[in-house]
């Protein structure tokens, strides 16, 4: 008796989490709430400040999905993941889109069924050496010892980086950027190598960052975005526009400030098409006209949600560089909203 | 000889003399140190080398520890005002202090009501730990998990009432009935708290928690030190019970209940914990429908207490395996039957002896908890590794965040260990 239940109620979860997979946006707006995977914190991207409210780039991109489905840039509901969590939550539909600067890959797009909307952030992986060493090139490091993060990526592209050079290191495995920061610092290594983000985020804390350089190889693609799950492509258009409507404002100049004078009307009729007031590309994605008005006023254009969070002028100090518009010479592209 | 008054001695005292002093090198601080410290010229080296290594350790920690400063917002301004000396930035505690205790998504405004259920534990625990004291407070005891649960997740009361109901149900039927027969009066029992649970549970209007007086909170919501207290505590009082259960189980005759428990415990005992908080968070997602899962906390707390009791059950098996035989087979000629034996004469011998090995997973346990971090709950030590660390204020601060935790840790786990010391030498009967 009892191994009938267990399979009824398999079956009844079965049923039901097919029925929830038909339409995710639907599920969003019957909940008033969109849950979205964040990471339990990293500088500049995400992190809860001393009152619990999220803050970080890639909190603006769930903020800004929240405000274009649902009005409201405050109606998510930041579910915190960590590298080994992130995937089973958006599997399970725990979530409804993940975004955690996590890398897009072949094998995560294809084989563990994810669909990357676009890319918000584009990185690489880079070096960080103490001055006094005097290394200008990563190529220098022959024998050097390089702290590194167990079960990343970056682990790979270090052991091809080196090979493809013909030199060699010695490698001191760490689980996390915190405990890299301390072994770096206590001389456990001679270079610690990550996203070149996080190494500048990490130099920005120390004390005296004078006293460390980047090194100019950028050795890896890490293209970071946001993701949804396979099989739901209205909710995956939904995230993938709501992230190009942030690109579109920028390269168009509208701007959080500047915003509701030119929903009033303007001469260039995309901007009229992205704010909605002209066509239906809202009715489209199946939300209202406003949408991308909603979700470019929950932060920001996307340059200006960059400048806020990890900009030059915050302590982590990024410059664009790759991130930059493509009128800027850099790889920020959106296509046309037409 | 006859002369009875003629002193044949000088001088005779006739009172006895006044004590004096110990000499002054066989007393005090100076006996003890003769003693202890200096006792031969190895140990004199010794006591010697130590004292300056002390003084090491001292002379670099006291200096950063007393020059620590609080009342800064970020750790560049506690750079900027030590301005190069080394000094301990505490800013970081007062300034998250809530965060660490409460996690960071806890209503600020209801941090009285966690702050409370502590206060409660201390007397719902005490008749528990301490059995001088009346018996009556033992009530008291009973409600308070429900008292407990209604403070720090709020919502309607009316579901800890029914919870409690249940249990009261179960409890009436298997007085009822357990007399005559075991099994009609447990599984009774069972029946009747979930038929109570469900009638209860129908009657509860939907809605109920929105409006109610304290505020609901969600289990996602709970974290910081109040998580590790709330895991730790829970887990330990429903793991020994049922650790008990399990090792009689083990010792039981009957073929199929010692297979159960035999297996879980082998099985349990042979998985790491973080496997089973991964499958706890992970894996069960999985198998229930998005909107209807178990409850994060729940799952967690099932998990980590089937983890301890195997080890708990196990503890205490050793503790029956060391009772002589004799014993097993005085309760069976005293005409008692099994619950009785065990009640009266096994179990309190063998719980006795397994005191240190259950205090020993009840320490490991408590500091077992700071691993739901690793499944993305912001307990202590996930919350300075998360959101703490990662703050553009507090990133690269790590002895002040990580030495609070160590110190919060050592505290409790250090009482736990003195009650269990207290309670050895209360229990000890041998004249060892």
């Amino acid at each position: 008796m009892k191994k009938s239940v267990i399979f009824g109620a398999l079956t009844v979860a079965g049923l039901a989490a097919g029925a929830a997979a038909a339409g995710t946006l639907d599920d969003v707006k019957a909940r008033g709430k969109l849950n979205c995977g964040v990471t339990t914190g990293l500088v500049g991207f995400a992190a809860p400040d001393a009152n619990g409210n999220w803050d970080g780039f890639d909190v603006g991109v769930c903020r800004a999905v929240a405000a274009a489905v649902l009005g409201d840039a405050n109606a998510v509901e930041f579910v915190p993941t960590t590298g080994k969590t992130r995937f089973t939550a958006l599997a399970s539909g725990e979530i409804d889109m993940l975004a955690r600067n996590t890398t897009w890959t072949f094998s995560r797009d294809v084989d563990l069924k994810f669909t990357f909307v676009g890319v918000n952030y584009y990185d690489g992986q880079g070096f960080m050496v103490p001055a006094e060493l005097g290394v200008s090139s990563a190529k220098e490091l022959d024998g050097a010892t390089v702290c590194i993060q167990t079960g990343t990526t970056t682990e790979l592209n270090l052991a091809d980086f080196f090979r493809a050079n013909n030199i060699s290191y010695e490698p001191v495995p760490i689980e996390t950027n915190a405990e890299a920061q301390q072994q770096y610092l206590a001389g456990a290594c001679d270079v610690y190598t990550t996203d070149a983000s996080g190494l500048a985020a990490t130099r920005a804390t120390f004390e005296d960052p004078g006293a460390h350089v980047l090194l100019p190889e950028i050795i890896s693609k890490e293209p970071l975005g946001p993701l949804v799950r396979h099989g739901d492509n209205n909710w995956g258009d939904v995230v993938r526009w709501s992230l190009n409507a942030l690109i579109t404002a920028e390269e168009l100049g509208v701007t959080s400030a500047n915003i509701a004078e030119m929903s009033a009307g303007t001469n260039n009729p995309e901007v009229n098409r992205l704010l909605g007031t002209e066509g239906s590309l809202g009715e489209m994605l199946g939300l209202s006209a406003d949408w991308a008005k909603n979700a470019i006023m929950a932060g920001g254009n996307y340059g200006e949600l960059f400048e806020k969070n990890i900009g030059e002028n915050t302590p982590i100090g990024l410059a664009r560089g790759l991130n930059a518009q493509w009128t800027d010479g850099g790889l920020i592209y959106s296509p046309p909203f037409r | 000889m006859s002369d009875q008054n003629a002193n044949p001695y000088a001088f005779v005292r006739t009172e006895t003399l006044p004590e004096l002093p110990p000499p002054a090198r066989e007393t005090g601080a100076v006996k003890w140190m003769r003693e202890n410290l200096f006792s031969s010229i190895p140990n004199g080296i010794l006591t010697v080398l130590a004292l300056y290594f002390i003084y090491l350790v001292l002379s670099s920690t006291l200096p950063w520890i007393t020059g620590g400063i609080w009342t800064t917002s970020s750790l560049a301004e506690c750079r900027e005002v030590l301005n190069g000396k080394s000094a301990a930035c505490f800013s970081v505690l007062t300034e998250r202090w809530n965060q660490l205790l409460y996690g960071f998504k806890y209503p600020a405004e209801a941090y009285w009501r966690p702050n409370l259920a502590l206060l409660l534990l201390l007397i719902a625990i005490a008749p528990v730990l301490f059995f001088d004291l009346p018996r009556k407070l033992l009530i008291f005891t009973a409600i308070y998990p429900f008292l407990a649960f209604w403070l720090i997740w709020g919502g309607t009361i009316l579901a800890p009432i029914v919870a409690l109901l249940g249990v009261v149900a179960g409890g009436v039927v298997f007085q009822l009935y357990g007399k005559n027969s075991f099994a009609v009066g447990f599984f009774g029992g069972i029946i009747a708290a979930f038929v109570v649970w469900w009638l209860g549970g129908a009657l509860i209007p939907e809605g109920a928690s929105e409006n109610a007086m304290l505020s609901a909170v969600p289990s996602r919501d709970l974290g910081g030190f109040m998580l590790n207290m709330m895991l730790g505590v829970t887990c330990v009082s429903l793991s020994v019970p049922l650790g008990i259960a399990l090792a009689l189980g083990r010792q039981s005759n009957m073929p199929l209940i010692k297979g159960i428990c035999v297996i879980f415990i082998e099985f349990v005992r042979g998985v790491p914990l973080i496997t089973l908080l991964f499958v706890a968070s992970v894996m069960l997602s999985y198998f229930f429908p998005p909107d209807s899962t178990v409850d994060l906390f729940l799952r967690v707390v099932i998990m980590i207490t089937m983890f301890s009791a195997a080890y708990i059950a196990e503890v205490i098996r050793g503790g029956l395996a060391a009772l002589p035989k004799g014993q097993y087979e005085a309760a069976d000629s005293l005409g008692l039957d099994y619950a009785q034996a065990m009640r009266l004469i096994i179990l309190p011998q063998a719980l006795k002896i397994s005191i240190p090995g259950i205090v020993n997973v009840a320490v490991g346990l408590f500091k077992d908890t700071t691993l739901v971090s690793v499944i993305s709950m912001f307990d202590l030590v996930g919350m300075i590794r998360g959101p703490i660390l990662a703050s553009t204020e507090w990133n690269g601060v790590y002895w002040e965040l990580l030495g609070f935790a160590a110190l919060l840790f050592f505290v409790v786990c250090y009482g736990i260990s003195q009650y269990s010391q207290w309670l050895e030498r209360r229990l000890a009967t041998d004249h060892r």
